[in-house]
């Protein structure tokens, strides 16, 4: 067996509507499971960045980008390891107020980058953003005080490696 | 009118006038210089059947019996000339009859500009009556889509579609246009499309790739050639030739290569594949460069991929980056047009002889031509084998028709028997494998080459899924010549079953209509041949026929088709018997 690594796809496309929609299936028809996404604008203009994390072997990576790249209106597909990139991940525990003052859990969330975000008559909200890893030691210390509500976010990365898209632009036209 | 094209032909500067967005969709196509449409009507492409009409005079639109017979003869007309087939379809039902046609297209880049009604906008989403989300259904089988709300977009938009669908690797494009933006208005003007910002049609050319390749060549003891459907569609057959004659290597096609080089080409040692000839299947084994032209590596190609070319370097020339790597590991990948390599690499490949290499071929064929082909092309059996079908129409035709197949064990033996002198003359459905595309494909070929015969090749299980396309034969009296090899079975299954489920036919003993009262019923002249002395004049009264005519030939119930390469097995443990 191929080892699976820890993919994250950086895909630079153009900002239409359906483009979301062509990009997943090519990683349905390969019956591969998206871990996280997110989409939003690129520091070019008009250019939209889609991240997408896998966990696949290298060369199903490298036919995955292929065929990304392939799509009309993708202008290039990159994908890294996690050595390769600077990630980061949000995550957002809604909490009952009633824990609010137990010493033990102020302490748990006094980790590097946790902070109340709001706190209201019945519940508070903590703010935790760091990589997988960070927010699911975070998540496994704040469930036993039920959590009223959890949601993370996509990954987001900046590659170390450059990536000239600009250029890229630039040499298409 | 005319003048409105010439003028959108001319720059950005051209005039524009205020038209439908349902006339503006048939001034595009004209602009394109697409005047044949196949195609049927609904609901939500009514104003552009409007248009249709009122262009009838520089506009013909076929109208199929089924959205699925439109698609499949727009194939078969754009793998004739060329040139991407129109297609048109209401909403709902209609577009979705279309998706098998579109995924075949696709997976045999076949261009295609399929226009599909759409609910109007304000309805989107809504589940309108006949409304379908087309644009998601087809995503994962085409080239690209595009749904069109605003009738100012559709210029632009179909003149994207053009480009994209006939440059680069071709394929399918579906352009979704809702009711409302037919009906809207738009101020006119064309401008062909050039280029898209984040679409390299051929990617960048790398001489010192070609050098490198063409100094592997000319290194080899004994180097081998497969090319594909890549040499057809770059329009490289010249080239090829030219390129194989001056290195002499012995070449064999995919099935969807077939027609690129003659039959009779001494350097064309015929076609790889799961039901491909021997020598070259088992030779992939043997030689020591590899060098894959316009192809893509297909698992009916290689057989199991740990097994296949082990020995080999492989050179692969291709236009399509996603393809490289992607089934064989190359050694060196020259990315391109074909053309532009082939045209290259001449001047660094030396003049060569693989005389000895060669016999090699030769030899393997005289134990295919002794177990399996005269067993097919001279039987002394009683029922009819399907090669000697083929190899009469060969007699009468001279290897000059478009012999166009449907799927099953007929279009193996059409594969095999057919020679053919000219390019574009195979049309089939190689990679979905679409059983029901041959009837309507013909059609469509017909209409694309009109001075050229074509045969469709068809067995009695695809025949019976769109034979409803007589009707259209009927309407628009096209010359096709329909062939249907009837063995009773949906043989290819069966001999499997026969093969590899102890002979359990599972639903595969097909009971028929009279075909021949059918085709009379549309008024095609039609005759039935079961014995052997009758094929020769039945053939040759088909061929000369001027008009449609349909050939039902009874053939031997459970007949095999060998050589073969069992699923998993590797190309060099290919079966004869
Ligand atoms: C639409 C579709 N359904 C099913 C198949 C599976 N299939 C492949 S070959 C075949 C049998 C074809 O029978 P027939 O048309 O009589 O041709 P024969 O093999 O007998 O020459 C079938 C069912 C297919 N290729 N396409
Ligand atoms: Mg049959």
């Amino acid at each position: 067996m191929e080892e699976i690594i820890n993919f994250t796809f950086s895909v630079y496309t153009e900002n239409n509507v359906g483009i979301l929609n062509r990009l997943s299936a090519i990683f349905l028809k390969r019956h591969i499971n998206i871990e996280s996404m997110s989409v939003s604008k690129s520091e070019i203009e008009n250019v939209h960045r889609f991240t997408f994390v896998v966990n696949i072997p290298e060369v199903l990576a490298r036919k995955v980008a292929g065929q990304l790249e392939k799509q009309i209106e993708v202008i290039r597909a990159f994908y890294h390891t996690q050595d390769e990139i600077i990630y980061n991940e949000t995550a957002l525990f809604k909490i009952s107020s009633e824990h609010l003052y137990d010493e033990k859990l102020q302490k748990k969330f006094k980790f590097r980058r946790a902070h109340i975000l709001t706190i209201t008559e019945n519940y508070f909200v903590i703010e935790a953003s760091g990589t997988k890893e960070n927010i699911d030691k975070m998540y496994r210390k704040l469930k036993p005080y039920g959590l009223l509500q959890f949601v993370r976010s996509g990954r987001i990365a900046i590659t170390r490696p450059k990536m000239a898209i600009s250029e890229l632009l630039q040499e298409f036209n | 009118m005319k003048t409105l094209n010439k003028e959108a032909k001319q720059k950005e500067t051209a005039k524009t006038v205020k038209i439908s967005g349902a006339e503006a969709v048939l001034n595009c196509l004209l602009a394109e210089g697409a005047d044949l449409a196949f195609g049927y009507p609904g609901g939500a492409i009514m104003p552009v059947y409007d248009e249709i009409y009122k262009y009838r005079e520089k506009f013909h639109h076929v109208l199929t019996r089924h959205e699925q017979g439109a698609i499949h003869a727009a194939q078969g007309f754009a793998r004739v000339t060329g040139k991407p087939g129109i297609v048109f379809a209401t909403s709902g039902p209609g577009a979705t009859n279309l998706v098998t046609g579109i995924a075949d297209a696709q997976i045999d880049s076949t261009p295609l500009v399929c226009i599909t009604g759409q609910v109007a906008s304000h309805l989107l989403g809504s589940d309108a009556f006949q409304e379908t989300d087309i644009i998601g259904i087809s995503t994962p089988v085409t080239k690209w889509n595009y749904q069109v709300t605003k009738a100012s977009e559709i210029p632009e938009v179909i003149a994207k579609a053009f480009y994209i669908a006939k440059s680069g690797r071709p394929g399918p494009v579906l352009i979704d246009i809702t009711k409302d933006a037919q009906f809207g208005e738009l101020d006119f003007s064309y401008k062909k499309c050039e280029k898209i910002r984040s679409y390299r049609a051929i990617p960048k050319f790398d001489t010192k790739k070609v050098k490198e390749a063409a100094t592997l060549i000319n290194s080899a003891k004994k180097p081998f050639i497969v090319w594909g459907q890549g040499v057809i569609i770059g329009e490289a057959e010249q080239e090829f030739k030219n390129f194989i004659e001056k290195t002499n290597i012995p070449s064999a096609c995919t099935g969807l290569g077939l027609s690129a080089l003659d039959t009779a080409h001494p350097l064309n040692v015929g076609m790889v594949g799961m039901h491909g000839n021997y020598a070259p299947n088992v030779l992939t084994n043997s030689c020591d460069v590899l060098i894959a032209i316009g192809m893509r590596f297909d698992d009916r190609v290689t057989g199991n991929l740990e097994t296949y070319a082990k020995q080999a370097k492989v050179i692969h020339l291709e236009i399509d980056p996603s393809e490289i790597d992607k089934n064989v590991k190359t050694d060196i990948a020259v990315l391109g047009s074909v053309k532009e390599t082939l045209v290259d690499i001449m001047q660094y490949v030396n003049k060569g002889d693989h005389s000895e290499w060669m016999k090699e071929f030769d030899k393997l064929y005289q134990i295919e031509k002794e177990t399996v082909i005269d067993d097919q092309l001279n039987p002394i059996k009683q029922g009819l084998t399907m090669g000697e079908v083929l190899s009469g129409i060969n007699k009468e035709t001279k290897g000059d028709a478009v012999i166009v197949t449907d799927v099953g064990q007929h279009q193996m033996f059409a594969w095999r028997y057919a020679n053919f002198t000219k390019t574009r003359s195979n049309v089939t459905s190689g990679g979905l494998g679409t059983m029901g595309f041959a009837l309507p494909a013909a059609i469509g070929a017909k209409l694309g080459v009109p001075n050229r015969e074509v045969i469709a090749i068809i067995g009695d299980g695809g025949y019976q899924m769109t034979c409803n396309e007589l009707g259209t034969i009927l309407q628009t009296r096209a010359a096709v010549k329909i062939v249907v090899l009837n063995n009773g079975y949906l043989g290819m299954v069966r001999q499997w079953q026969e093969l590899f489920f102890d002979k359990r036919y599972a639903s595969t003993e097909m009971v028929s209509p009279d075909f021949v009262k059918l085709a009379e019923s549309y008024d095609i002249e039609a005759q039935r041949v079961s014995s052997r002395g009758n094929l020769a004049q039945a053939i040759k009264t088909m061929v000369q026929s001027k008009e449609s005519y349909f050939l039902e030939v009874v053939i031997e119930k459970e007949d095999n088709v060998f050589p073969m390469i069992p699923t998993g097995a590797s190309v060099s443990d290919i079966r004869l018997s």
